[in-house]
């Protein structure tokens, strides 16, 4: 990277709002020559606001963008393209059932008399892929080749069409392990060209290692930039960067007041469910947080479904407060003092179309009812104390839950198991796509929840958040629980070895594995 | 959707719209309303006799009987689903109706029995659609002809005339000047908004509507729910099929053919999504005046009766086409 050399790209001041919602305040950013410039940041963060103006898609409110040194207006897509500025999606651009070749000319077809001339096309493709170094044959459909090698494609594209500046939305997020290396060391390579790389992840490990500078976005403001090739003692660490992310020391993050643990609540004794789910036998004594954790696929959602109701078991017995649980469906594990917040919050639990108010009371609309009559006034009292625990400001409550951010319609659904006031309560991901505002919330809710004696069952593919909440962790491995960790002493890579099954082969199983009890 | 169940809700909440005047919050809610009051206009500078109280009180009369069934058909769409059998529905319980008055049963039994008719055709839909989770398109459709065979068998084939039925009222008579069966339509939709505003019913129409799974996990017996729409739709064509019967003083099995199309018609018109959960009752009842209004106004213009339904195909086309507009607009905002 060149200090002296004029940045390829800079912006200055930029801002844009939407609505209410200031997405990017007074931003000033530049790319220089010869660099790879990583953004990092929450989702919402800003960053593809940012990305989104440089590359025409939308207009900043205020501000200036400089290419080379010269003022710029990017008004389209195209503007942007032909000022050098080329941006790979996260989903990719191509037409899956045309060919490499067709792809690489997508609206510059070489055509004599306007009759295509195939072979001039599968030419210039042969070409264009060679100055990224990919060995792809360009007369295979597109579709047929995996996402590494279309990215490599697009990345051609993009070369060919003489971008300066190339912005590589999370690259990674469906490479496998070798693609990734592939395109790091094209990365590099474009870089020693003098070109200039804005890559945007949210893999600290990655920027770890291509980054030349960090930016740091949160809330929409830059928070920082830092040069990652100073050595020595002022050497920025991850740790440096996360907390420029979240604004906070992580440790604050996660909230877990001891309580005292009660009475087992529920005891779950070899319960078996469709696809290979069990045997699972462990207890959640009241007061206690216990996180349970796995890879995907584990079966963590399913043993949760299962003590629900909304899947059937096929064996085993689940008992709350000592009285069996025989639940066939969602609404007898809610009247049993259940409540289950899915996974998917979109898919499994929000009515977008309906108010927040609709939302909140949805499950308890007979406590507020005569006769299936609805009254109002206390329907809307019980609705608005719940919104101020939850935070959320109450003349929200009318408004339709779609108009929400992630982490205020997860909210709403947190806001309808309390109003039920469960005996057992079961978090399916409950931070999954909320911001980090939201998040501390959550866990401040969770942590209050368990503090009036109710169980909580906490099932997170957060590590981090998993042992920094819970009072005992269960490792679910294959549909098994394969350790009980207490959550306190255990560390991430103790749970991953339970969770991948490192451990299975020298541990003896009695030690780890099966009953949590 | 923002429907406020209660008129205590907090005056500060602001429409969803991020910047200037909200024009498609304001659509959403009045719009349909101002397509109706410009066709009144239009209507009236054009059509000869169109703005006087006897015509007006025409087009209540004309427009009540599919008004009716829209009623029905609209809590039906609210859960995602159709309901084509409504206009055998009507005949069965228009025919089963004049049976019971013409075999000595006292009129308000006759009534009720014509009721629970449709409302047991709609429970027999309801039940395969929940319980056997058959969709309601085929379902319904199935039901459409089996109900007509019922219809033609329950009377050998041949209409029964009956001048002297005991409710020919409900088709014919007026109170203040208001014909009975306006009356009736109105009753009904009173009904119908209490029960989808104000009852624990009415939001577990929407929810289930709006997200049959996260319905399910809520809570809700989304099977009952089912069940209940369906039986309401064919309550609602039972009533309808009395008024009908009424109006031409005779059970025909014939009556109601084609009409389940008028009143999708009406429901769609009236902005309730064909995608469920979305959508208000009173929006229906304008869907159906705008109906009736363009056939009341294209028939006293002389227009051809084949020009008529080519209009209001078109009508319906564009208006299925703003309600996926909407959604689209929904989906990108």
């Amino acid at each position: 990277m060149n200090e002296t050399a004029t940045p390829l790209l800079e912006v200055e001041g930029i801002s844009k709002r939407f609505g209410a919602t200031l997405a990017l305040s007074d931003v000033s950013f530049d790319v220089r020559p010869g660099e790879v410039h990583a953004l990092m940041g929450e989702n919402g963060a800003g960053k593809s606001t940012l990305m989104k103006i440089i590359s025409g898609n939308y207009q900043p409110d205020t501000g200036t963008i400089r290419i080379s040194g010269t003022p710029a207006v990017m008004a389209s897509p195209r503007d942007a393209m032909t000022a050098g500025v080329a941006i790979i999606h996260q989903e990719l651009n191509t037409i899956p059932d045309m060919t490499v070749a067709e792809n690489l000319a997508t609206g510059n077809e070489p055509a004599r008399f306007g009759v295509l001339d195939r072979r001039t096309m599968v030419a210039q493709a042969r070409e264009k892929l060679a100055r990224v170094g990919a060995r792809i044959d360009p007369t295979r459909p597109i579709g047929r080749l995996s996402v590494g090698m279309q990215q490599m494609v697009e990345i051609a594209r993009a070369v060919a069409e003489n971008a300066k500046v190339l912005v590589l939305d999370e690259p990674t997020a469906s490479l496998s392990r070798t693609e990734s290396e592939q395109l790091f060391a094209l990365i590099r390579s474009m870089r020693d060209q003098g070109m200039g790389l804005i890559y945007i992840s949210h893999r600290m490990e990655e920027v770890w290692e291509l980054a030349d500078r960090v930016t740091v976005f949160r809330d929409g403001k830059l928070i920082g930039t830092r040069d990652m090739r100073t050595v020595g003692p002022e050497r920025t660490s991850p740790g440096d960067i996360v907390r420029m992310m979240v604004g906070r020391e992580i440790s604050d993050l996660y909230v877990r007041t001891p309580h005292p643990a009660g009475e087992v609540r529920l005891a779950v004794r070899d319960l078996t469910g469709p696809g290979g789910i069990g045997p699972v036998s462990f207890d959640v004594r009241g007061g206690q947080v216990v996180g349970m954790v796995g890879l995907i696929g584990a079966g963590r959602t399913e043993v949760a479904r299962l003590i629900y109701g909304a899947d059937r078991a096929t064996g085993g017995t689940v008992s709350l407060d000592g009285t069996p649980l025989k639940v066939r469906n969602p609404l007898e594990g809610l009247r049993a003092g259940v409540g289950l917040l899915p996974e998917s919050r979109k898919d499994q639990a929000l009515f977008l179309d309906l108010s927040v108010k609709d939302n909140i009371s949805m499950s308890t609309l007979k406590e507020h009812s005569t006769v299936g009559v609805l009254r109002g006034g206390p329907l809307v009292r019980a609705v608005r104390g719940v919104m101020d625990q939850l935070k959320v400001r109450s003349n929200a409550l009318g408004l339709e839950s779609r108009a929400l951010s992630g982490g205020n319609q997860q909210k709403l659904v947190l806001g309808r198991l309390l109003l039920q006031r469960p005996k057992l309560l079961i978090l399916d991901e409950p931070t999954r796509g909320v911001d980090i505002g939201a998040k501390s919330e959550i866990y401040r809710l969770i942590n209050e929840i368990a503090g009036t004696g109710a169980a909580v069952l906490v099932i997170s593919s957060d590590l981090p958040e998993a042992l920094g909440i819970s009072d005992q962790l269960l490792v679910m491995r294959a549909g098994r629980i394969v350790a009980s960790l207490d959550a306190r002493a255990a560390s991430e890579e103790t749970v991953m070895q339970h969770a991948t099954g490192v451990y299975a082969e020298d541990a003896a199983p009695t030690e780890t594995a099966g009953t949590a009890r | 959707m923002s429907t406020s169940t209660t008129p205590t809700a907090d005056p500060t909440v602001q429409p969803p719209e991020k910047r200037g005047f909200p024009v498609a919050y304001w659509w959403d809610r009045v719009g349909i309303f101002l397509v109706l009051l410009l066709l009144i206009a239009l209507m009236s500078a054009i059509a000869p006799n169109f703005l006087s109280v006897d015509n007006a009180v025409n087009v209540a009369r004309s427009v009540s009987i599919n008004a009716i069934l829209a009623a029905g058909m609209t809590v039906v769409i609210l859960t995602a689903g159709i309901d084509l059998s409504v206009g055998s529905i009507l005949a069965v319980a228009g025919v089963g109706g004049v049976l019971l008055a013409t075999n000595g049963v006292p009129t308000p039994l006759a009534l009720l029995g014509g009721i629970a008719v449709g409302a047991l055709c709609g429970a027999v839909n309801g039940a395969l659609i929940a319980w056997l989770a058959l969709p309601a398109f085929i379902v319904t459709l199935g039901s459409l002809t089996y109900l007509r065979g019922l219809a033609y068998s329950m009377l050998d084939g041949q209409p029964l005339v009956a001048t002297d039925l005991g409710f020919r009222g409900i088709g014919n008579g007026s109170v203040a000047g208001i014909p009975q069966p306006v009356i009736v339509m109105l009753v009904v939709y009173v009904v119908f908004w209490f029960l989808l505003e104000r009852t624990r019913f009415g939001r577990h129409v929407y929810a289930v509507g709006g997200n049959i799974e996260a319905a399910r996990l809520a809570g809700i017996n989304v099977k009952r729910v089912l069940l209940s729409t369906y039986m309401l739709a064919g309550a609602a064509a039972g009533v309808a099929g009395l008024i009908f019967s009424a109006r031409v003083l005779s059970a025909q099995p014939t009556a109601g053919t084609g009409y389940e199309l008028d009143a999708i018609a009406a429901v769609v018109l009236g902005g309730t999504s064909l995608a469920g959960g979305r959508g208000r009752i009173f929006g229906t009842l304008v869907g159906a005046v705008i109906i009736g209004v363009l056939s009341n106004g294209l028939v006293l213009l002389d227009v051809p009766f084949f020009y008529q339904l080519m209009i209001k195909g078109v009508v319906i086309i564009i208006a299925i086409a703003l309600d996926s507009l909407k959604r689209f607009a929904r989906s990108t905002s």
